[in-house]
């Protein structure tokens, strides 16, 4: 595939041929990306419809199967109005500002052993620089639209992010002590042996939760949704907002939450590794049909991915809002310190050499 | 024209653009976005040298961190645009020294011999940045590395004391007592008996 696409472009330099094929891996990461966002939105409202015994989204197409082409429909054909003396450069700069991010940092992720977009080596530390990206979007959107209600709300959940980014950052640091190495296909073959006995999720159970909480916070989903409080109040940063940016805005959440999901499926869930590799005697991945759905792969990946999905919405449909000083003090006086300290027992195992996970080390 | 050169001239332009634009642009908090694309713009000049490291937290600490912070407070303050302009005149002369000077020893240095540049050596692909730095930091140079977080640290806890003002009358909440809460401490059961209706 790629041979041929290089011997089609063979009339333009090396240079340029190698931007074109990295632009097409690009669009085929993210068109199915948006595709997923598009679907997690009615998955959300079905699967909390049917936590609340009602039905969701019944009426466009199969079951309401079309109700998200229905409703990106409805919001491009919206009007965008911008506010009076809104900087307006900035207002719609904003949700580009934080799906950007969101899509960008995908690059390096690990589908498969061979499947990433970029291999590259300092892979833990270019996410965490990425993501920290996309606060701006939040601050920026607040700012530019000229209200005191949107800017409030900003300062809210920008406050709210950086804070829980610290916790999230703390976290990565144990998965880079565990694994050695900030690529995220050495952290996950560093999984791979005895199925999911091996994953990281064991020895760092509690930064493996500690991050997923931490996830939920900074992509400002409940019970941590300070930035939209629906039930309390009217939206907070995006209040100005309406039409295809605020439809933005719905994305880069979306978007947001599948990244936090495919992050900790590959930093504590052994990414494509498969469960029960390792485990079952090597002839039960030789059985044709039903061996490679067992054995290691692509499909496992997502598999993860939909389970934390699942814990997102499930989270929605369960948990009570927090208050505000009650967010910032999970989020300074219990997660950081619980960090710190997991970080210290971490070194003692490692240096211990604690089986299986850090027995080679 | 290769893709580098390519990168490096679109990048170098708006590193330059966005950071006179800090300079001249009225508007504080946009002067402070602007400050934001010349971080990034010079993360990318990095990465074209190789340095992916230093490019990586430049944008983590400077972009992600640093300006964050730094446009709170700008967002929050109100800032008198034509009070601060008053003294450009005056402290022009200053001003132009400094830019000549520094400007100067940048021509200096890149137009001598080229001796500055001869300590570069180029790695293969495989090399990691990354490890590199970290191996140095934590074996020759680890007592100044530690040196220099402890003094860190105590900037943080002498910054935190010298705000930290107790107001011993709000009204927070102690989470440990409304945990250690039992039920005779808030309500009392009364016992008494069914009166007749009159």
């Amino acid at each position: 595939m790629i041979e041929w696409i290089t011997s089609l472009l063979s009339f333009l330099p090396s240079g340029w041929v190698t931007v074109i094929i990295i632009l097409i891996k690009i669009v085929v990461i993210v068109l199915p990306l948006m595709l997923a966002v598009a679907y997690l939105t009615y998955a959300e409202r079905k699967i909390i419809g049917a936590m609340q015994v009602r039905l969701g989204p019944t009426r466009v197409g199969w079951n309401g199967s079309l109700q998200p082409i229905a409703d990106a429909l409805k919001l491009m054909f919206k009007e965008i109005i911008i506010p009076a003396k809104a900087s307006k450069f900035l207002f719609l700069l904003a949700p580009l500002l934080l799906i950007g991010p969101a899509l960008a940092a995908w690059a390096v992720i690990p589908f498969d052993a061979q499947m990433v977009l970029a291999n590259v080596n300092a892979g833990l530390l270019y996410v965490l620089a990425i993501t920290s990206i996309g606060v701006y979007g939040v601050i920026i959107a607040g700012w530019a639209s000229n209200s005191k209600y949107a800017l409030l709300g900003a300062m809210r959940s920008a406050a709210q992010i950086v804070s829980y980014e610290i916790a999230m950052g703390f976290a990565l640091v144990g998965v880079l002590m565990a694994a050695g190495s900030l690529n995220f296909g050495d952290i996950v073959r560093g999984q791979e042996g005895y199925g999911f006995v091996s994953w990281y999720m064991w020895p760092l159970l509690p930064l493996f939760v500690i991050y997923f909480i931490s996830g939920v916070a900074e992509t400002n989903r409940a019970p941590f949704d300070m930035a939209e409080g629906e039930s309390e109040i009217v939206a907070g940063f995006h209040v100005e907002y309406s039409g295809m940016p605020f439809a933005v805005f719905f994305l880069a959440e979306y978007a947001n939450m599948i990244l936090i999901s495919a992050l900790a499926s590959v930093m504590f869930l052994g990414g494509w590794l498969s469960p029960l590799a390792g485990l079952l005697p090597d002839s039960v991945f030789e059985i044709p049909l039903l061996g490679p759905l067992l054995g290691s792969g692509i499909h496992w990946f997502f598999i993860k991915i939909a389970v934390f999905l699942f814990f997102f919405l499930w989270f929605r449909a369960t948990f009570p809002r927090y208050r505000y000083d009650q967010i910032m003090r999970l989020g300074w006086k219990v997660f950081i310190p619980i960090t710190i300290v997991w970080l210290l027992v971490l070194g003692i195992a490692i240096l211990a050499g604690l089986p299986p996970w850090f027995s080679a080390a | 024209m290769g893709i580098e050169k390519f990168i490096f001239y679109i990048f170098s332009v708006l590193l330059i653009a966005s950071a006179s634009m800090v300079i001249t642009v009225r508007n504080p908090v946009k002067a402070a976005l602007f400050l934001v694309l010349a971080f990034f713009a010079s993360a990318v000049l990095w990465l074209l040298i190789k340095a992916e490291f230093l490019a990586i937290v430049l944008v983590l600490v400077y972009v992600g961190a640093v300006m964050v912070l730094f446009l709170f407070v700008v967002m929050m303050l109100d800032i008198n645009i034509e009070r601060m302009r008053a003294g450009f005149i005056r402290y022009l002369p200053l001003g132009i020294l400094v830019a000549l000077t520094m400007a100067g020893m940048l021509i200096w240095v890149v137009s001598g011999d080229g001796s500055a540049f001869n300590h570069s050596v180029l790695h293969g692909p495989s090399y990691s940045n990354t490890q590199a730095l970290g191996l140095v930091l934590y074996t020759n140079y680890v007592y100044p590395f530690e040196i220099a977080a402890v003094i860190l640290l105590v900037a943080i806890i002498a910054a935190i004391t010298l705000t930290l003002r107790r107001r011993p009358n709000t009204k927070h909440q102690k989470p440990a007592e409304q945990i250690a809460v039992k039920r005779h401490d808030r309500v009392r059961m009364v016992k008494m008996k069914a009166e007749e209706r009159k």
